[in-house]
Formats: structure tokens, sequence, C-alpha cells
């Protein structure tokens, strides 16, 4: 058995920077990450962090407002709050750290524009912020001596009368479960993309943390909201930034029509997020499509042009599809980018169970509500990651020593082991594409009662077949196998969150498009959406709402 | 417009190494897979139809199967890559063989998976952390744009160790910090942040296995896919250690380096030899004049400096081997 003060599940931006304020305060801290840290889903973002700068007379008023409107109202505006004072605080820190952020004549950081706000206020490096910004973290963890847990997976949370206190952990290396007792676990272990297909996100991004919280029964908020980037790339997913069309690419159907004419004339390709990828997706479903993409033409914008400006994308399409952009259209099509829903937490990142703490994308304070800004959420990781930290630093003064009780790990032991003796049976990977199908299928760009309703029947079947999927391979190191069947029924309580948040929400408001409810209905809905894992309730799942908190902006319509 | 799904698939035949250390006796072992792909399919596509549908006991590490984590470092074909930005067809133009193997100069843990221990030690070896002398009153640290973006080309670094794997120097000497940690070192001596330049490059410069140690045969720079080019980022350490009036203090080393140069290369490196046995006599001057030479022809990469391996190399390793057991 292992004991700590803190224990972080997830080594990403959230995770590490809760580890060094933990550390920080003179505590015995640790994390564990079933991948390096370095190879955590951080990494992957490009376009850069928000952050008003007061000292260069941007407000942090100005960011929440734009925040709380990309919100669609939804975000808790007491949340937005603390994220916008505390942003500029924040940003400097990680420049402080280390972080070569892109200067300005003067030497001092230097911004960029990003979608959704009036202000240029997105501090970045080069293509790769998020990559930039977790190596430097990652460099104050050896610094600090930080003890990991690598390359652990986290099977199950340690609650003890009501109260968490560590977890049973799967070392992948060799194959041995092991209790680690801490006085208060944050819980920072990212997205779920993979619960749907295409999707932006790693193939790690399985939901495992939203899982583990939920069955051991906390609430997940608001999870139908799932923001699709429009332009990912054919068969893979993987991210073609915003960039592309902000330089003035077109998209283009199977006619060689520049369709978005149809659907927003005057904003065209540069309309909002979610507006492009259901035009993408009726233009698809209508038959205008190609083998399920439609293309994304740069052509006109010339080599030069896009070998100086657009560089990074080129490389991206070149390298994975073989595509040259100068020449070629490149076949893209909507996929899943980020999850707004989460844990539910309050202001200090506090789930309901106490002891438990959850920040970064597996965690909803809820500063994203119902669609998220771009380079909100690496601000979020680093604000929220360390509020939880020092939240629990204070928390654990008051709590005694941890029991000696292996239960857990026994019970842990003996699941794993029956899910190893299973005979031969499902496929896991057919059963996880199946669910990631159905999944888009029934809650994409765009759901209504049928859909969700279907999908929720789909996933019933899916989850039945569950205890049939078989791990052929016994061994004990690197057992990769017996992970991703543990993920995937991670990734099955995500997906049965998500559509009871769907069928829940009888409204469309941000990335909650139901063509059957169109409009934002806020006598009724301007509140969140709870699921909760109930056993005492049909089917598991007993659903509740909570208020929005208001402060100081009043709904208004969401148009720009 | 549409295509014919059909048309789209391609056969690709793998050739994979084996290795599981529950079964000792598997430590040689080669397995063949021939399955359909789709013809856009990267080796990991490949080789994660072959995990889910082929062989679910094979071990591989991968995550954003987007180029940024790092995981997925392997040989393809001999040399380091990762698997993820390696398109079949690629490698494969004519529907060859792909032979596949875990990364060099990493302990196999399992199959495909190596232990990154000893590259995250190498890294620490560096205090890969910046340590600047003063924090500023308020707000940031104030540097050019220049010498920020200067240092992308290290920042671009993912750890995914394929220099280290096909470096020749840590083929034969475990003791050398390698590529990627001295181009991680090289980060920090060029942060204008940072207030222990001189001391890094002391360090650098005076410690066994610092940037005297690496034969410039180049391979980290052919291998890397983030465009970091360690060998050039030693290079320029070199010329800063210079630079600022150390010198190369190994007198001793220049035995050494014939020794060492002779047992992985086969070969003497001529162009390392006048430096470490000069080196110490005049060595400020020597290489004052002969680095821009040398720039200039790694930039051009011409082959001509470069260390070139002797074809019988393992011919002359083995004479180490046995002078040394005997000796
Ligand atoms: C392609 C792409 C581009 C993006 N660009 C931007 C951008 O420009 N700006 C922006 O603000 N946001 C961007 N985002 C979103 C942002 O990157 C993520 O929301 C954020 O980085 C999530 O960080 P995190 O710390 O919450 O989780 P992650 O970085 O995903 O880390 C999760 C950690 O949890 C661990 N973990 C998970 N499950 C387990 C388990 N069972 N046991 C043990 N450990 C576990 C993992 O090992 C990992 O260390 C982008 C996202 C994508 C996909
Ligand atoms: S150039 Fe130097 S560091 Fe690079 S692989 Fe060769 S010996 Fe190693
Ligand atoms: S220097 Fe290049 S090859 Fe070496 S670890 Fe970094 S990215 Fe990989
Ligand atoms: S899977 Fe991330 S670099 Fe290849």
């Amino acid at each position: 058995m292992y004991q700590h003060d803190i224990l972080i599940i997830g080594a990403g931006l959230a995770g590490l920077r809760a580890a060094v304020e933990g550390v920080r305060n003179g505590l015995d801290v640790a994390v564990v990450s079933k991948v390096h840290p370095v190879r955590s889903h951080s990494n992957a973002a490009q376009g850069g962090i928000n952050a008003p700068l007061t000292d260069r007379g941007d407000d942090w008023e100005g960011h929440a407002y734009d925040t709380i409107k990309g919100s669609d109202f939804l975000a808790d505006q007491d949340a937005v709050e603390v994220m916008s004072r505390e942003a500029g605080d924040a940003v400097i820190e990680l420049e402080r750290m280390g972080v070569i952020f892109t200067r300005d004549e003067d030497g001092k950081l230097g911004t960029r524009a990003f979608g959704g706000q009036k202000v240029a206020r997105t501090f970045f490096v080069g293509a790769i912020t998020g990559s930039a910004l977790l190596h430097v973290l990652f460099e104050q963890s050896l610094k600090l001596g930080l003890n990991v847990y690598e390359e652990w997976f986290v099977t199950k949370l340690i609650i003890e009368d009501g109260v968490c206190r560590g977890v049973v952990a799967y070392d992948i290396k060799n194959g041995e479960l092991h209790t680690i007792k801490a006085k208060a676990v944050i819980m920072a272990t990212g997205g779920n993309g993979r619960v749907f297909e295409p999707s932006t996100q790693a193939l790690i991004c399985t939901g495992d943390g939203l899982s583990l919280a939920y069955k051991a029964g906390a609430p997940l908020m608001d999870m139908e909201m799932i923001q699709y980037h429009p332009t990912t790339l054919a068969r893979t997913g993987i991210l073609i930034s915003e960039a592309a069309r902000g330089e003035g690419a077109y998209l283009l159907n199977s006619k060689g029509e520049r369709f978005m004419e149809k659907y927003a004339p005057d904003y065209m390709e540069l309309a909002s997020r979610d507006v492009v990828s259901r035009s993408e997706q009726t233009e698809i479903d209508e038959g205008n499509g190609i083998d399920g993409n439609v293309m994304l033409d740069l052509r006109h914008l010339g080599r030069d042009y896009i070998e100086k400006r657009l560089g990074y994308l080129q490389e991206v399409s070149l390298e994975f599809l073989g595509i040259d952009m100068a020449e070629e259209l490149v076949p893209i099509r909507p996929g899943m980018h980020y999850l707004m829903g989460g844990i539910k937490t309050d202001l200090n990142g506090l789930t309901e169970i106490p002891g438990l703490y959850a920040a970064g994308e597996c965690a909803n304070v809820s500063v994203h509500g119902a669609n998220r800004l771009g380079a909100n959420s690496l601000l979020d990781t680093v604000v929220f990651g360390r509020r939880s930290a020092e939240h629990a630093v204070e928390y654990i003064k008051s709590i005694g020593a941890n029991s000696k009780s292996e239960n857990d790990l026994k019970l842990e032991q003996d699941r794993l082991q029956s899910i190893l003796d299973r005979p031969k049976g499902e496929n896991i990977a057919k059963l996880r594409d199946e669910m990631a199908t159905n999944m888009t299928k029934g809650i994409g760009v765009w759901r209504d009662q049928k859909s969700i309703e279907n999908a929720l029947e789909n996933l019933m079947s899916i989850k039945n077949r569950l205890p049939n999927i078989s791990v052929e391979h016994k061994g004990k190191f690197f057992n990769t196998n017996l992970i991703f069947a543990l993920e995937l029924e991670f990734m099955v309580d995500n997906a049965e969150s998500i559509i009871h948040g769907a069928i829940t929400r009888k409204e469309s408001r941000g990335a909650h498009f139901r063509t059957d409810m169109p409009d934002r209905d806020d006598e009724n809905w301007l509140k969140h959406t709870l699921v909760y894992h109930d056993i005492n309730q049909e089917n598991n799942v007993r659903i509740e709402t909570a208020p929005v908190t208001i402060t100081k902006w009043e709904p208004i319509k969401r148009v720009y | 417009m549409g295509t014919n799904k059909e048309s789209l698939l391609m056969n690709v035949n793998l050739k994979v190494k084996r290795f599981d250390p529950e079964d000792p006796e598997s430590q040689t072992l080669w397995q063949e897979y021939k399955i359909d792909v789709h013809q856009d399919s990267t080796v990991l596509d490949a080789l994660i139809h072959v995990r889910e549908h082929e062989d679910t006991s094979l071990a591989l590490r991968c995550a954003c199967r987007a180029s940024i984590c790092g995981s997925c470092g392997m040989k393809v074909n001999g040399s380091a890559k990762l698997v993820c930005k390696t398109r079949v067809t690629e490698v494969s133009p004519n529907g060859e063989q792909i032979v596949v193997e875990p990364m060099g100069n990493h302990p196999v843990v399992k199959d495909l998976v190596v232990s990154l221990d000893t590259f995250f030690d190498q890294i620490k070896r560096v205090e890969p952390y910046v340590q600047p002398d003063h924090v500023p009153e308020k707000g940031e640290y104030i540097a050019s744009n220049e010498s920020m973006e200067n240092l992308l080309t290290s920042m671009n670094c993912i750890m995914c160790g394929c220099c280290v794997s096909d470096c020749t120097v840590l083929e034969v000497d475990d003791n050398f910090i390698g590529p990627a940690a001295l181009a991680k070192a090289w980060r920090f001596v060029e942060d204008p942040r940072d207030s222990k330049t001189s001391d890094r490059l002391k360090n650098l410069n005076d410690q066994d296995g610092g940037i005297w140690d690496c034969t410039r045969c180049m391979q980290c720079v052919e291998v890397c896919p983030k465009g970091v080019d360690p060998m050039d980022r030693i290079m320029e350490l070199r010329e800063s250690a210079i630079n600022s009036g150390l010198t190369n203090s190994f007198g001793a080393r220049h035995a050494n380096s014939v020794n060492k140069s002779i047992k992985h290369s086969g070969r003497i490196d001529e162009f390392r030899l006048p430096i470490e046995s000069k080196g110490y006599f005049n060595i400020k001057e020597i290489l004052g004049l002969l680095l821009p030479g040398l720039r200039m022809l790694i930039k051009k990469r011409s082959p001509s400096p470069i260390h070139h391996k002797n074809p019988n190399q393992s011919k002359v390793k083995n004479i180490f081997k046995n002078f040394e057991d005997n000796k």
C-alpha cells in the first residue's frame, strides 16, 4: 500500500499544475498517470491560451463577458469571473516557469486574435502551445522531484464512509494492482473524445475519470454539451485548425459549390464552429459529400502564401493524407473536439464527494457552459488545477490518517481476474466502434428526440453485450488488451450520461442543437442537467437539474 | 465523384519483432502479418489493426496519432521513426515487407514497447528547467521575440527517443548524455532568462559523456521527426563553450577517443581527433578556424565530414570485445 497527502490522477496540464501547487506547500504529493506525463493529451493544443492582462489595458470583464456569451449563458458567472480574474497571473506564472511565449516588439508577451472575442488576448507558442506548456510543467515537476506513478491505470476510487481516500491502480508495466491511499484526490483525467468517432482527441481520451467519479456517486453536469470542430481530416479526425478558414479557405461540396452560401451568406466559412459543422453535416447527409466528407479548398491562396502562413497545416495534410494543399482539395468533416460537460465541482474544484476534487476537461465548474471559446480550456486547466490543490491543502489539515483497509484492492483483483477468465467472446474494438458510431449518429452536430432515443436503445444493447467482451491476451506485462476492456467500460458510462443529458434538455443551446426544438428556452432551461449513477433507480440513472449562477450579465440572444 | 470503397484498401505485409518477458525464449521471435488496410494508412494504423483484430497480445505505445505526443517511436526498416507519421506507401511503395522493431539503445519492455527510464535520466542530468537569478517585479521577463523563437527549435522536441535510439555513440557508451538531452541543455544555455549559462556550459564541457563525446555521425539529425537537429545544437554548444573560454580539458581523452571511435564505427574520426588531442594546447584557435567550415558543411548536409561506419564494424567490435575480455 502506498500513501500520500494528495494524490492527483492525470499528468496533463490540470494535473501537473495541481501537483506543483501541492509540492510548493510542502506536502507529500503524487501523480498517477496511465501514460508518461508528456504524452498527455494537453500536448495537442495548438492555438493558445486566453488571458486578459490588466496592465496593458485589457479588462477581465471583457474576457468574462465573451466567455459567458460564448457559453450561450449556461456558464456559471461566478466561476467565469474567477477564471478571468486569475487568468493574467496564471499566464505570467507560466512564463516565469520558462514557457517561451511569442513576444511583441517590446519584448512582452505577444497576442493573437481568436474566435468569439472582441480583443486579441490569446497567448501562444508558435503552433505548439499545449506541448510547450506541458513540457515546461513537466520540467517543473522534475525540479521539484514530484512522485509520478507512470503508466499506472486507475481502476477504482476508494470511498470510505462517503469520503474519497485514494485509488486502486494497475501497473501496466507488470500487471500488478496496488492501493494508493491519500487524504485528498484530484481528478484530472481529461476528455472523452473516443466515445465518438471521429474525434480530434487522442486514443487515450476515454473519459476514465468521469466514469470513476460517476460510479462513486458524483454527478456529471451538462454532459450533452459536446463541441464539434468543423475541420477534421477525413478518416482520422486529426485537427485542421481554424487558421485555414481564417486565412480564406473555401468549403466545397461534391458539386464544387461553396455551400456556406446557403447557410450563412454573410459569414460564409467564417461562421461559428457549430454553424459550420451543422452545414457540412447537412451537405453530407443530403448526398452532396464525397465518401462522408466535404472539401476544404486552399488552392486559390497559392503555394507561397500557404507555406508561409499555414506551413504547419500543409505539413499535417501531407503527412497524414499525402495531400498537397496548394494543388489538391483536402477532405474534411466535423468531429468531436471538446467536452464542455464534466464532473460537477464548486469554485474550488470540490465535487459532491468530500475529498474528491476535479479539474481540467473532466471537470465542470462551469466556465464553458454550452460552448467553449477557443483557447479557454488551457486556461481552465491551470486556473482550476491550482485552485483545487490550494483548497485540498487546507482540507487535509483536518483529515486523520488513512485506514489500513485493503478491501477495494481485493475486490478489484477479483474483478480484473474475472474479466481475464471470460471465455472468448466479442471483440473489444468492434464493440467500441459500434458505440462510437452510434454516439456520433444520435448525439452528433444535431439531435432530436428520435435520434437520442435510438442512441439510448442502441447503447443499452451495447451495455448488455459489455460483459461478453473478452480479453484474449492474458499476459501480465503491458497487456493493453485488458486496458482497452476497462476503457470501454468507462466509455459506455460516459455515453450513458451524455445521452441522458441530451434527452433531458428540451431546448437548443450552444452545442446542443435539437432540430425538433430549435430555440433556446431560458424560461425552462436556463439550468444545468445533472446525471447521477444511482442503483435504486430504473437503469441506475437519476436526473436532476441545478440553477445557473447569474451575477451581472443578463442572458441575451447569442448572435455574432 | 465517389470512389469505390473496396479499391481504397491495400495489402500490407508486416514483419514485427516480438519479445515477451514472461517467455524468454521468444526473444528472437519475428512474426509476420498480412493485412488489408486503407491506402492512406500509416504504419501505426496497420499495427493498431493487428493489435485489435489479428493478435491482441501485440504491445505498442501510441496516443495522439498526430505526431505530437512522442509515444510511437519504433524502428521501421532499420531506422527510428514515429510510426503515426509514417505512411505505409512511404516505406513500402511497391508493397514490400515492412520490418518493425523496438527502438535501439533502450531496453525492451515488451514487443515494441521500450523503457525510457535512461532517456529521462539523461534529461535530468542537464537540470532541465530555467534558473533565473531574479523575479521581475511585475509581469513577465522581457525578452526579444527572436530570442524566444530561436528556442522553438529545441522546444519542438517531443521526447520520442528516436535520436537516442539511433545514436552511434550511445550504442557503445551509455554514459553519453545523448542527443535529446543535449538539445534540451542547449535550450537553457540559449534562454536569455537563465542565469546559469556558464555553469551549464562548464558542466557540459567538462563532464564525461558531455558535448565532446558526439562523433557527428548525424544519425540524430536524420531521424528526428521534429527538426530539432540535435547534432547542430551540440555543435553550437561546443562553440559557446569555447567562446566562453572553456577548453576541452581532457587530455587523456585522446586515447579514449581513438578507442571509442574505433570501437563503435570501426574508424578513427579524423576530424574529432585533432580537436581532442591538440585541443589542449590551443583548442580555441583551432576550433575557431574549424567550426565555421564545419557548420557550413552540416547545413548543406554534405557527406564529407560525416563519420561513416566501417562496413566491417561488427568485426572491429569483436576485436575490441576480445581484447577487453582478455584484459
Ligand atoms: C487537437 C486539439 C487542439 C486543442 N487546442 C486548444 C487550444 O488551442 N487552446 C485551448 O485552450 N484548448 C485546446 N484544446 C483543448 C485542451 O487541449 C484540453 O482540453 C486540455 O489540454 C485538457 O487538459 P487536462 O489536463 O484536463 O487533460 P489531459 O491533458 O488530457 O490529461 C489527462 C491525464 O489523465 C491521465 N489519465 C486518464 N485516465 C487515467 C486513468 N484511468 N488512470 C490514470 N491516469 C489517467 C492521462 O494519462 C493524462 O495524463 C485542444 C484540444 C484538442 C483535441
Ligand atoms: S551526431 Fe552525435 S549525438 Fe547525434 S547521433 Fe551522432 S553521435 Fe549521437
Ligand atoms: S530531439 Fe527529436 S528525435 Fe530526439 S527526442 Fe526530441 S523529437 Fe525525438
Ligand atoms: S502517437 Fe503520438 S507521436 Fe505517434
